[in-house]
C-alpha cells in the first residue's frame, strides 16, 4: 500500500459539485465535530465555508491551544549547497538557471553551524540542491557529524532517499525530514518538472512514507501552493499527513504551506493562494488533523505571520537566509526564493511573547 | 482408552462405533484423537487402540 | 439500510447474537428471528458422557453464520485447536477469538489473540477476535488478518454498557476494519450509542439472555441498532462546544 492508492482514489472526485452542493450547516457541523471525516475536511476548504472563517478560526485556535499549549518552537534553515540537476519551472536553483552555486566546506558548514547556535537556536533544518553528485550522502553525513556538536535536533530537506538511507542519516543523527510533494496533481507535477531525478512522481510521494518506514521521528510533508489549484492540493496534503499519522503513529508528522514565492527565472503558470485562501488551508487542516504540527515559513511578510500564530502554527523558522553560507560567510550565492520575513531570532522571540506565546529553542534531547 | 477424561474398555473399535455406543450423532461432533482431530468422514475407518486419549466436543450455548 | 460487510459476506442485520445463559434452549429460536439477527454465536465444550445433552445446532436456523468462539482458551494454542475443533464439526470457517487467562474480570489477553489471529488468517478462517480496546494491539490484528476487531464496552456479562467508549472511539477512528462492539452492553441505548458513534455492529449476549423476555428484548435490540446505524448515516448535527469568542482572529483579513 502507498498513499498513491489513496491519491487515485480521490484525485478523480468531482471537485466542482460536492463543493456546489456543501451547505452552511454541513460546515457547522464539521467545525463543532470530534473526528472529522474526508468529506467533512472537503466541505471545510469549499467556498461555502468562507463565510465561516471566523468560526473555524476560534475552533482551530481552541483545538491548537488543548493540543500544543502556548509554544511555538523555533528553527533556521541552513542551505549547504544549492547545485542542483533538476530542471523544475518555478525554482531558483533550476539546473539551467545562470546563478552562482556554491557548495559548504565541512570548514564552513561548522562557522556557519557556530554563528546560528550562537542566537540560540537549537534545531536546525539543512537544505541541499538537489544533486547526489555535489551533495552525496556522504557529504550530508559529514555535515551531521558536525552539526551535532551545535544542535540538539537535526533535520534534513534534501533529494528523496531510500529506506536504508534514511536509516543511515538517523544513525548519524537526523530526527526529522522535509520532503514537499510540490504538487499532488500527477499531470502538472509531470509538466513543472522538465528533467531531472525529481521527475519521478512515485519516488518522492513515497519518500514521506519511507522515512516513517525507517523510523524517523519526525516527517513533514507540504506542497508549493500556487501550482495547482489551492482546494484540491490542501485537500491532498491533509489525506497525506492523514495517512502517513494513521499508518504511522510512532511518528510526529506535521505540515508546511509554503507559497509560491519570486525566484531567479521565469515562471508564470501560478494558481493565485491569497491571505485569506491560506488561512482557510490552514483552519482546514488543524480542524481535521488536530495534532498534526503546522510550519508557516519566512516566505510570509511579518505581520501576515504574526497573525496566524493563534490559528494553528507550531513552527517558524526565525534568523533566515536561503542562501547557502548566509548565515556566517562573505562570499553568499544566490538564494533560492526571496524571504519577506527578514526578523531575527530575537525579534521572533520578542514578538511571540509579546502576543503570550513562548518560544520554544529546544523542546527535546538525545540520550 | 481414555475418553474425555474417563477410562473406559471397548477393545479395538472404529470412531464411529465409539460414538454410537455413547449414543452420539455423528455429525454434531468433533473428535480428536491423542490432540489430532480426525475428519468426519474417516469416522468410520478409524480404529482407536486401548491408551488412546480421546476427547469429543460439542457445541453449546456461548456468547 | 446499507449492509455490513465481513469476511466477504454481506449482512443485513448489524446485530450478532450469542446463545448463552439462555433459561431454556427452545426459546432461542424465536429470539433469533425476533433479533433478525444472522450470525450466531455458540461455544465448544466437551461432550458429558453422563447426561444426554441437547444440540444447540438444532436451534439455530440454517440460513445464519455460525460463529463458535473459543472461550475456555488460555493461550493461543488452545484458541487455535479450539478454532480447528470447530471447522471440522462442520460450523463453517468463522471463528470468534477469545483467549481468556484473567478469571477474576474475564478480561481477553490481547497478545495471545493476534497470535492466534495470525495462525487462524493463514489457515483460511474468518477471524473475529474479541480484544481489549487498544489501539496498537487494534493494529496488530489488523496486521494479523483479522476481519473485524471486536472491543469490549465493558467486562463481559457486566451489563454496564460502553465503559470504554473513548478507547473504542479511537479504533473506530483509526482502524480500518469493522469495529463490532462486544461484551458489556446491558441495554438497548447503549447498543444504539456503540453505532451512533460508528461502531459497525454490535454482539449482544447475556442483555438478551437473561431478560425477563429475551424474545422482546431482542427485537428491541433489533430496533437500537438499526436506529443507532441510521443515526450515524444521517450525520447527527453537533452539539455546539464552544461558543464564538468575542475577539475576533481573522479580523487581519479585511484590513
Amino acid at each position: 500500500m502507498s498513499f498513491y492508492n489513496e491519491y487515485l482514489e480521490f484525485k478523480n472526485i468531482d471537485f466542482s459539485t460536492f463543493f456546489s452542493k456543501v451547505k452552511k450547516s454541513d460546515i457547522l457541523r464539521a467545525i463543532d465535530k470530534d473526528g472529522l471525516d474526508k468529506y467533512d475536511f472537503l466541505a471545510l476548504l469549499s467556498p461555502s465555508a468562507e463565510g465561516l472563517l471566523e468560526t473555524m478560526a476560534q475552533r482551530a485556535h481552541s483545538l491548537t491551544t488543548r493540543h500544543f499549549g502556548k509554544a511555538i518552537l523555533l528553527y533556521t534553515p541552513m542551505y549547504l549547497s544549492n547545485h542542483c540537476v533538476n530542471k523544475c519551472s518555478y525554482c531558483g536553483f533550476n539546473t539551467s538557471n545562470d546563478i552562482y552555486r556554491k557548495k559548504l566546506s565541512l570548514k564552513e558548514i561548522e562557522e556557519e553551524a557556530k554563528t546560528i547556535s550562537s542566537s540560540g537556536l537549537r534545531h536546525i533544518l539543512i537544505l541541499t540542491g538537489e544533486s547526489k553528485k555535489a551533495s552525496p550522502i556522504s557529504y550530508i553525513l559529514d555535515a551531521i557529524k558536525i552539526l551535532k556538536k551545535y544542535f540538539d535536533s537535526i533535520s534534513i530537506e534534501i533529494y528523496p532517499l531510500t529506506e536504508e538511507e534514511y536509516r543511515e542519516v538517523i544513525t548519524a543523527g537526523v530526527d526529522s525530514v522535509t520532503i514537499y510533494q510540490e504538487v499532488y496533481y500527477e499531470d502538472i507535477y509531470d509538466r513543472i518538472h522538465i528533467s531531472g531525478p525529481k521527475k519521478n512522481y512515485r519516488f518522492r510521494l513515497d519518500a514521506p512514507e519511507r522515512a516513517c518506514s525507517a523510523k524517523m521521528r519526525g516527517v513533514n510533508i507540504g506542497s508549493l501552493l500556487g501550482l495547482w489549484d489551492w482546494r484540491k492540493e490542501a485537500f491532498f496534503i491533509g489525506l497525506h499527513a492523514e495517512y502517513l499519522q494513521s499508518k504511522y503513529p510512532d511518528v510526529e508528522i506535521s505540515i508546511s504551506l509554503p507559497r509560491l514565492r519570486p525566484h531567479t527565472g521565469s515562471f508564470d503558470e501560478i494558481y493565485p493562494v491569497d491571505n485569506k485562501a491560506l488561512v482557510q488551508i490552514m483552519l482546514a487542516l488543524r480542524l481535521f488533523l488536530p495534532r498534526a504540527g503546522i510550519t508557516i515559513s519566512t516566505r510570509e511578510e511579518e505581520s501576515f505571520r504574526d497573525n496566524l500564530i493563534p490559528l494553528g502554527v507550531t513552527k517558524m523558522s526565525a534568523g533566515v537566509s536561503t542562501e547557502v553560507g548566509g548565515h556566517s560567510s562573505k562570499t553568499k550565492s544566490d538564494n533560492q526564493f526571496e524571504i519577506s520575513d527578514k526578523r531575527s531570532v530575537e525579534d521572533i522571540k520578542k514578538m511571540l511573547l509579546s502576543k503570550g506565546y513562548q518560544p520554544v529553542l529546544k523542546d527535546w534531547m538525545h540520550i | 482408552m481414555i475418553v474425555n477424561g474417563k477410562e473406559m474398555d471397548f477393545g479395538k473399535i472404529t470412531i464411529l462405533k465409539l460414538l454410537e455406543n455413547l449414543n452420539l450423532g455423528v455429525n454434531k461432533v468433533a473428535v480428536e484423537v491423542n490432540l489430532e482431530i480426525v475428519p468426519n468422514e474417516n469416522y468410520s475407518e478409524y480404529v482407536l487402540s486401548p491408551g488412546d486419549k480421546i476427547e469429543i466436543i460439542r457445541l453449546v450455548g456461548g456468547g | 439500510m446499507d449492509k455490513l460487510s465481513i469476511g466477504g459476506k454481506l449482512l443485513d442485520s448489524r446485530l450478532l447474537i450469542g446463545t448463552g445463559k439462555f433459561p431454556n434452549k427452545s426459546i432461542i429460536p424465536r429470539v433469533i428471528e425476533s433479533s433478525e439477527s444472522k450470525v450466531i454465536t455458540m461455544a465448544l465444550r466437551r461432550v458429558d458422557l453422563n447426561s444426554q445433552e441437547e444440540n444447540i445446532l438444532d436451534y439455530i436456523p440454517k440460513d445464519c453464520i455460525l460463529l463458535p468462539n473459543t472461550s475456555g482458551a488460555r493461550n493461543a494454542k488452545e484458541a487455535v485447536r479450539i478454532a480447528r475443533l470447530a471447522k471440522a464439526m462442520g460450523c463453517g470457517n468463522w471463528i470468534k477469538i477469545e483467549v481468556i487467562s484473567d478469571n477474576k474480570y474475564l478480561l481477553p489477553d490481547n497478545y495471545e489473540t493476534a497470535k492466534a489471529t495470525e495462525v487462524l488468517a493463514k489457515e483460511g478462517f474468518i477471524v473475529l477476535p474479541y480484544m481489549s480496546p487498544d489501539l496498537m494491539a487494534a493494529k496488530s490484528l489488523v496486521d494479523a488478518g483479522a476481519a473485524a476487531v471486536m472491543p469490549l464496552g465493558a467486562p463481559i456479562g457486566t451489563n454496564r454498557g460502553l465503559q470504554t467508549k473513548e478507547l473504542i472511539r479511537i479504533l473506530i477512528d483509526e482502524i480500518n476494519l469493522p469495529i463490532i462492539v462486544d461484551a458489556g452492553i446491558g441495554k438497548p441505548s447503549q447498543a444504539a450509542e456503540a453505532m451512533e458513534m460508528g461502531a459497525k455492529a454490535v454482539l449482544v449476549n447475556t442483555a438478551i439472555a437473561t431478560a425477563g423476555n429475551p424474545v422482546e428484548m431482542a427485537r428491541a435490540f433489533s430496533l437500537s441498532v438499526k436506529a443507532g446505524r441510521m443515526a450515524y448515516l444521517a450525520k447527527a448535527g453537533a452539539q455546539r462546544q464552544y461558543a464564538e469568542a468575542s475577539s475576533p482572529l481573522t479580523g487581519f483579513l479585511n484590513d
